[in-house]
């Protein structure tokens, strides 16, 4: 079969993308993930004294605690099928991607299973933060050196 | 309003997953493209003073959504710079964002003693 054929077979046969489906899903399952992070960043400043500045971090640690135990019982893998973005897009989903590496590559080992594999699916994410965080801050200096913008 | 609050949250937090599927569909990328386009997106965000009012409007709704990852990366970094200069722009990048990173860690090494795989990326 020439190439072409085959590219044009293989776009009959595929099932269109439900974009408007998978976009509203996407809003809901993110909207409520975040609402429940909404109710955990209240919880810590009633309960504990966290401030509105400071409350992000114990929520996302606990957001990424709630993760694992989706993760370890294979239920936020169903939630990803579902929800594709609304389910990765969270922090959860960042928790979700290096705690299911560290599952299933325990077999091979601790230090090059665990070790070796836990930033697999995650890496990126990490690697991409650090480097356009670099390079804003480093442009941002620059320009408040030359005098273009203030901090 | 505590009612308007949480919706705002619900809002502004679904708004971002929305933009990261039509990502997704339309540009044809794996989940790690996406999260990675979306970290840089929170990042540049940032740098021009964009994202810090989108989290004093929304709360969770900006800080659970990975965007917000790139952020306080970017806001330690500005932060230590602001501070020590040069330096700063290095040394303060996980001043601020220690958590998210530090709870997959110790939740995953965790997880998997606890946890028997259960196939290809639970």
């Amino acid at each position: 079969m020439e190439q072409e054929q085959y590219k044009n077979l293989e776009q009959q046969i595929t099932p269109p993308t439900p974009y408007m489906k998978n976009a509203l899903i996407a809003f809901f399952v993110g909207g409520i993930i975040c609402t429940i992070g909404h109710a955990i960043t209240y919880f810590y400043i009633i309960f504990f004294d966290f401030t509105e500045k400071t409350v992000g971090n114990p929520t996302v640690s606990t957001m990424i605690f709630l993760s694992m135990l989706l993760t370890g019982f294979g239920l936020y893998k169903k939630l990803g099928q579902f929800a594709g973005a609304g389910s990765a897009v969270p922090v959860t989903g960042f928790g979700n991607a290096v705690i299911s590496a560290a599952i299933e590559h325990r077999t091979e080992g601790v230090v090059l299973g665990i070790g070796g594999n836990i930033f697999k699916l995650a890496g990126s994410v990490i690697l991409f933060g650090v480097a356009s965080a670099f390079f804003v801050a480093l442009i941002k200096l620059i320009l408040v050196t030359i005098g273009v913008v203030q901090w | 309003m505590i009612f308007i609050d949480f919706l705002l949250a619900f809002v502004i937090g679904g708004f971002i997953c929305l933009i990261g599927q039509l990502i997704m569909d339309f540009g044809k990328l794996t989940p790690g493209h996406t999260l990675s386009i979306l970290v840089v997106a929170g990042a540049i965000l940032s740098g021009l003073g964009l994202y810090q009012p989108l989290i004093d409007l929304a709360g969770a709704g900006a800080t659970i959504p990975i965007t917000s990852f790139g952020h306080s990366l970017t806001q330690g970094a500005i932060a230590e710079a602001q501070k020590h200069g040069w330096v700063g722009v290095l040394t303060g990048m996980f001043e601020v964002t220690s958590s998210g990173i530090s709870a997959a860690i110790v939740f995953g090494f965790i997880a998997a003693f606890i946890f028997k795989p259960k196939g290809k990326a639970n």
